[in-house]
């Protein structure tokens, strides 16, 4: 079994118009720059693929990763908790003219729907939310004399993911909280592909150490040297 | 009004009530100042919302690793003990009860022990975050806030007129003039600044502070 493509163009082939996307990444820390870039030169070359919905947890930052996908023209919808940054000019633009979509989903929830939709669990009830403007329209149970909100999984056709080590199993860890979402995104998409710094044969990794096991990898590419998204933002990188 | 503590001042006295070896969430931005001021020979255990318990302060410029950082996506270091984990895992911490405190910043605080903290309205665009998740499960979730609004209006009110994150949840609020319980839906006064009278706290407080018994002067250092 040998999971790895050969280069990034070849990660990101069969990603269709209208997806729905998983984004690893918290910030800057996670973001898998080097794929999602090579899904902009994609649609730049063949106007393919547009209209998708992203979840991650936040909307792009600069005019790098997301927030080029964003000013590309190629997302319709955001699903996150916190569209906000130290420069969310490509999101808000859009967003303030109604032209980009935003589905506003308090973190822990967000996380917990992602866990769920990779396990199987159509909802939960979570206290986050009950009482609040975003809990509106929400199923409401009371368990032990407490409110808590019914909330859905939440399921995609591909995640993008940034991890530091695979092996060609797809068994991955990550760098420090580089990990954030990226473990529950793996598990949640139809087709997960990973960008990686190193690349190991099986056994290589201590299957201690493994974070994400392979059965939820199905793409990995090596990017040895990844580029940061905050170093890239206060470089003022653009990717235009 | 003269008399009020500075933000730092605030901090240090959220600080006072963490114990030795509390597991503790700090809002991003001003609440995250309460880390400098623990009490010596106490050393709380600082857990951010993107997968870390145990971090310490910021590195030197220069020196940041972006893949280390907190929630509010400055750089952070490592101390002897930390731990990595991911989302879910994150806010089972906080959803599970397993934090004892988590300290808050606010726009208003009711009476009621509603919060609103993370839209002030209509227009712009709406950000939650970890919020809504931070304040329901928390052993105790406190709030460290300017006593009123920088026009001069109380942020300490009945009812919160701004869009809430979370029903009945906030326990203590430690202001610029006073700290004040939460209980059975009324605020309780239990510190002031001793060169503020009763009525001057009340004056700037949206609805009653009752005294259950007697309430202590709030003396802060110079900082």
């Amino acid at each position: 079994m040998d999971k790895t493509v050969p280069d990034l163009a070849a990660a990101v082939t069969g990603i269709e118009d209208g997806m729905h996307l998983m984004i690893g990444g918290f910030g800057g820390a996670g973001a898998p720059i080097e794929l999602i870039h090579a899904l902009i030169d994609q649609f730049r070359a063949t106007g393919s693929p547009n209209k998708l919905t992203v979840i991650n947890n936040n909307a792009g930052n600069g005019r790098i990763g997301i927030a080029a996908m964003i000013d590309a023209g190629m997302v319709e919808k955001m699903i996150c908790s916190f569209p906000r940054s130290a420069d969310p000019r490509a999101f808000t633009e859009k967003y303030l003219v109604g032209k980009i979509g935003l589905e506003l989903v308090p973190q822990g929830t967000l996380a917990e729907r992602i866990r769920a939709g990779g396990a199987g669990i159509p909802a939960f009830y979570t206290p986050t939310g009950f009482g609040t403007d975003l809990a509106l329209g929400k199923p409401v149970a009371e368990f032990e004399g407490r409110s808590y909100v019914q909330e859905r999984w939440l399921k995609a056709d591909v995640a993008l993911i940034k991890a530091e080590l695979a092996d060609t199993m797809g068994n991955l860890t990550y760098r420090k909280a580089a990990r954030n979402f990226s473990p529950l995104m793996a598990t949640a998409a139809a087709l997960t592909i990973v960008q990686a710094s190193r690349i190991v044969a099986p056994g290589e990794i201590d299957p201690e150490q493994v974070v994400t096991p392979g059965i939820f990898v199905d793409r990995i590419v090596k990017v040895a040297d990844p580029r940061q998204e905050e170093a890239l933002m206060r470089a003022g990188v653009a990717y235009v | 009004m003269k008399a009020k503590l500075s933000n730092a001042q605030m901090a240090w006295r959220a600080a006072q009530d963490i114990a030795d070896g509390a597991y503790v969430n700090l809002g991003i931005g001003f609440p995250e100042m309460v880390a400098k001021f623990q009490p010596p020979g106490r050393q709380a255990v600082f857990h951010t919302e993107n997968g870390v318990l145990n971090f310490g302060e910021a590195p030197a410029q220069g020196e940041e690793d972006w893949d280390l950082i907190n929630a509010g996506k400055k750089a952070i270091t490592l101390k002897p003990g930390a731990a990595f984990f991911h989302h879910a895992d994150s806010f089972g911490m906080v959803r599970g009860g397993h934090l004892d405190v988590a300290i808050l910043g606010a726009y208003e605080v009711a009476e009621t022990g509603d919060l609103a903290n993370w839209s002030t309205g209509p227009t712009g665009i709406p950000a939650v975050g970890g919020a809504m998740d931070l304040v329901h499960g928390a052993k105790r979730v406190a709030v460290i806030t300017d006593h009123v609004t920088r026009d001069g209006k109380p942020k300490l009110v009945k009812r919160c007129s701004l869009p809430l994150t979370g029903v009945a949840c906030v326990t203590r609020v430690y202001t610029s003039l006073a700290v004040i319980d939460i209980e059975n839906r009324q605020f309780v006064l239990r510190e002031k600044l001793p060169q503020l009278s009763f009525d001057d706290v009340q004056a700037l407080t949206g609805a009653a502070l009752v005294v259950e018994g007697t309430f202590a002067d709030l003396v802060v250092p110079e900082l």
